[in-house]
């Protein structure tokens, strides 16, 4: 078995490489006493395969969906030893010398009113007072939040406008819904003037756009949208750059890792995995599956090693992307209803989770309690983000109006 | 003649399969006795005929003791969307409970009795008991009972809120629970509207209309089977006892605000947009997906992790070292403009302001990448390794940034030009780099893209993390900047002050001029950082010989 197992699987691999291998199977039968078959396997898909075209390759006939499958669960336990191995201390026990938080006192400093529905997305402005939000009935609203005045507003041909970005210069927003686009409009000093007409269409996607961001410039728009997908985009030219493809389901939040290579960045869908990419090549490097329903927000820890992700099935969990693996989890059994908005402080010790239930709660990152929930809302918190220098967040809600906490 | 023909056989065809509909209407609707999950769920096991007939009209039996015992699964072993429900459910039957649940009494209502009607405050005293929160979470909590129509007001009955004191409130009956098996049609609410326009012409609110004039739109070829069904019920409700039919009203009519919610009604089953992929479907798991996922779990298994212990302490570190200069954590000074209306606080933080604050070096000296990251300490950063002459380091690394995240059209260009500046052996601003990477980049900028000076752009991030950023730290200009930093003293406003500042918010500089006046400050830059060409300025006399 062993034997006919190698030749199938050497001759799958290198294909038009036959001579190579005949002499090397005396050396593989050598190793075939000493290794068992599952290594083997493996050890020969390491060997043979280095690039991710292997999908591509014909199929033999006896690679059947069973045998992979089985070959797909061994590897999967293997993996989680491997981890497991690794695991030695966990969060709360590491956290037991850090000093708990005394109470907090948040409340709402500013409250935005002016959108005649749903606001379903908001964003920061890098000058930490502006921002920008967008909602169902197409409007998407730049405001200088600070003194509560509109300065902009446009009016999108679409109706749930669920994606809306500030771009990092200030000049420009970007924004999308169920037109399947994305599309970046520049901001001018004159209050008169039209700015549709100097819409940009950028993104094309096959279905709704759920989450888009503009990466270090003006120029590249990351977007992610329901048919499964995220891509990255080249602003001038609306050129496709990289995509990346991985969810089974549609990908509902995105963002961009902050640290110093700023390669990388974090998209969770409705198939309740939690998937980081390198930008570059457009592989999926890690994958998390441990929540239990749809991930309706992802947002990376300040210092760039972590990302919390918020779901429908109630809890907040964070993923230690160093460990490659889940380190804890935020829940009380009186939340029942599902968190659609994280974000972290600006020190990584207080999670933000803006809920359905028309609340937010504020989450101690390190002991894993609920340090404060906030009322407010009249109806569910749809976005929560914290402004650049960390001095306020900004909630957006069903309730028609955006809040500003400090 | 054929088409009267046509018309009769289509009749004929509509009635010969509402008789079929009929018979199993009149079972459900005549039938007696005690209402059992099971039975009112046997649309599980049901045919498509009878479940048809179970969705196009609602059939639902009123006890004055509405005990659920049963807990259902709803099959929805994949991605339930609404998690939620299953949780709220277990609530709501313990709720029911006669001898642990909330207490219920008969209210007379005009003429009418109503049984088991149970009393806002009492309900929000059961669920902090039970859920043992405080009051304001067991509000919220109650709130979100009525807003999904577990529970409904009785008076006032669009208001979905959970109000603490005697407003009267009553169970909803579990046929009308919210379920994601089968949402609520509109063929059900064509149905309802069209038998309260039957009882009384005019009695349908204006938006009740408006969906009454859509549905008619919409569903014009059913309308004569719609308004058959519509009689029907209406002939069926009158042989009921007045009691009943008022309570059956109440339910049907809670249960409609909830799904099809009146503007300013905010109701928790409208849930927004549906999502591409069915929850309730099974994943189909194809030779391509596993084989993809083979690869990416030999890939996994061949990268190496970090233990726990390292990179949980990195945390911690993380947080501690940032727990001053979080303004959650620490109050910020002079004060958080948020909360005082002052943005001094924003402006002895700004990018041209000529002394920073003490916070601001602390935050510095923690990394490379913060001290880059803050405008005003790069501004300093930059002061530095002018007097080190190794400037063309930055600016090598800020000139490679701008051709990674930058256009795709200016990519030629801009390697260009970098290469002619940086990389030419013999360039004005030539960066020292190992001869490895040069060749690699040198060879890769013959057919430039936009990740080519990769290699190089990280070999002079190092380089500076490295070895310059811990010579700026004991670098004279940083000792003096230390020194000379401000400490802002912390505001101390009055209530008339703080009104005053309410008044005169201050607008700021729009963030497009600040932009604006960015790029000039660094095209200005760029133009002294050029080489001086000698020829030129002989040419204009700039330079006098003499």
């Amino acid at each position: 078995i062993l034997n006919s197992g190698c030749n199938n699987n050497v001759k799958g691999k290198v294909k038009g490489c036959e001579p190579r291998v005949l002499s090397l199977q005396n050396i593989l039968s050598l190793i075939l006493f000493l290794l068992p078959a599952s290594a083997l396997t493996t050890g020969i898909y390491m060997i043979f395969s280095t690039k991710p075209e292997m999908a591509t390759q014909e199929v033999q006939p006896n690679e059947t969906l069973t045998n992979l499958k089985a070959e797909s669960d061994t590897l999967k336990t293997k993996l989680e030893d491997e981890r497991a191995k690794l695991h030695d201390v966990e969060l709360h026990q590491v956290a037991e010398k850090v000093d708990g938080l005394g109470q907090f006192i948040m409340k709402t400093r500013r409250t935005l009113k002016g959108h005649g529905n749903k606001v379903l997305c908001m964003d920061w402005c890098k000058d930490k007072r502006r921002i920008v939000s967008s909602s169902q009935d197409g409007k998407v609203i730049v405001w200088d939040a600070f003194t509560t005045n509109k300065e902009h507003a446009v009016t999108m041909p679409c109706t749930w406008v669920m994606a809306c970005a500030y771009a990092p210069s200030g000049c420009a927003v970007a924004c999308g819904g169920l037109d399947n686009k994305c599309s970046v409009y520049p901001l001018s000093l004159d209050k008169n003037e039209n700015l549709a007409a100097k819409k940009k269409s950028v993104a094309m996607h096959t279905n709704y756009l759920s989450a888009c961001s503009f990466t270090n410039s003006d120029m590249q728009i990351l977007t992610s949208s329901g048919d499964g997908t995220c891509a990255l985009w080249d602003v001038e030219s609306g050129q496709l750059l990289q995509s990346f493809h991985g969810h089974a389901a549609d990908v509902l939040c995105l963002d961009l890792a902050p640290s110093e290579t700023g390669n990388t960045f974090v998209s969770g869908g409705c198939d309740k995995k939690a998937n980081v990419w390198d930008m570059r090549s457009g592989q999926c490097i890690q994958s998390f599956e441990t929540h239990e329903s749809d991930i309706n927000s992802v947002r990376y820890y300040p210092s760039g090693d972590a990302f919390a992700s918020g779901s429908d099935d109630a809890t907040c969990r964070l993923y230690d992307l160093r460990a490659d693996r889940e380190v804890a989890i935020y829940s009380k059994e009186s939340i029942i209803f599902g968190a659609s908005s994280v974000d972290f402080s600006l020190s990584g010790r207080l999670l933000f989770g803006g809920y359905n239930d028309y609340t937010i709660n504020v989450w101690d990152v390190l002991k894993g309690t609920r340090v404060s929930i906030l009322f407010g809302h009249e109806n569910r918190v749809s976005t929560l983000r914290l402004s650049p220098d960390g001095t306020a967040f900004c909630s957006g809600s069903w309730d028609h109006t955006l809040r500003i906490w400090a | 003649m054929d088409f009267n023909k046509q018309r009769q056989a289509r009749n004929n065809k509509i009635h010969s399969e509402n008789s079929r509909l009929h018979s199993t209407l009149r079972m459900w609707y005549r039938g007696g006795g005690e209402a059992s999950g099971d039975e009112i769920y046997t649309g599980y096991n049901m045919t498509t005929h009878q479940k048809g007939a179970l969705q196009c009209r609602s059939a639902y039996r009123l006890t004055a003791n509405m005990t659920i015992r049963t807990l259902r699964d709803y099959g929805q072993h994949y991605r339930p969307r609404m998690a939620c429900l299953k949780n709220v459910e277990v609530f709501v039957v313990e709720m029911q409970d006669p001898k642990s649940g909330v207490k219920g009494a008969d209210q007379k209502l005009n003429v009418t009795i109503i049984p088991h009607v149970i009393n806002g405050q009492d309900i929000l005293a059961w669920i902090v008991t039970k859920m043992k929160v405080t009051t304001e979470e067991a509000q919220a909590f109650g709130t979100m009972l009525v807003a999904y129509g577990y529970i409904y007001p009785l008076q006032n009955h669009r208001k979905l809120v959970l109000v603490p004191d005697s407003t009267l409130y009553r169970f909803q009956t579990p046929y009308f629970w919210p379920v994601q098996k089968w949402p609520a049609e509109d063929i059900d609410y064509a149905i309802y509207l069209a038998r309260r326009n039957i009882r009384k012409k005019g009695m349908l609110e204006p938006y009740e209309q408006q969906h009454y004039d859509n549905l008619h739109k919409w569903m014009n070829p059913k309308w004569d089977f719609i308004v058959m069904q519509a009689t029907e019920q209406y002939k069926a409700n009158k042989e009921r006892k007045k009691p009943d039919r008022v309570v059956l009203d109440c339910q049907e009519r809670a249960y409609w605000i909830v799904h099809r919610p009146p503007r300013r009604t905010h109701s928790a089953m409208d849930y927004g947009l549906d999502r591409l992929i069915d929850p309730n479907a099974e994943e189909v798991l194809t030779f391509d997906v596993v084989r993809r996922t083979n690869i990416f779990l030999t890939q996994a298994l061949m990268r190496s992790a970090v233990k726990s212990s390292v990179s949980l302490t990195a945390f911690v570190k993380f947080v501690t070292t940032h727990h001053n200069h979080d303004p959650f954590l620490t109050t910020p000074v002079p004060s958080n403009p948020w909360i005082t209306d002052s943005d001094e606080f924003w402006q002895l933080n700004s990018r041209s302001v000529d002394i920073p604050t003490k916070l601001s070096v602390e935050r510095w000296v923690l990394s490379f990448w913060e001290l880059i990251s803050d405008p005003r300490g790069r501004v300093d950063f930059k002061l530095f390794l002018k007097k080190e002459h190794s400037a063309e380091n930055m600016a090598f690394y800020e000139a490679a940034e701008e051709m990674r995240w930058g256009a795709a059209s200016a990519i030629p260009e801009k390697s260009q030009f970098i290469f002619n500046t940086f990389l030419k052996p013999g360039a004005p601003r030539w960066i020292n780099i190992d001869g490895r990477t040069m060749g690699l980049t040198v060879k890769g900028l013959v057919v430039p893209h936009r990740y080519v000076l990769d290699a190089a752009q990280t070999h002079i991030f190092l380089l500076m993390k490295k070895d310059t950023f811990y010579r700026y730290l004991k670098s004279p200009v940083h000792k003096d900047m230390q020194k000379r930093a401000l400490v802002p003293a912390p505001h101390v406003f009055t209530d008339a002050q703080l009104e005053a500042n309410v008044r005169n918010r201050n607008p700021g500089i729009s963030p497009i001029l600040q932009w604006q006046q960015e790029e000039e400050e660094k095209a200005a830059a760029a133009v002294a950082a050029r080489p001086i060409d000698v020829k030129a300025m002989v040419a204009t006399n700039k330079l006098d010989r003499k």
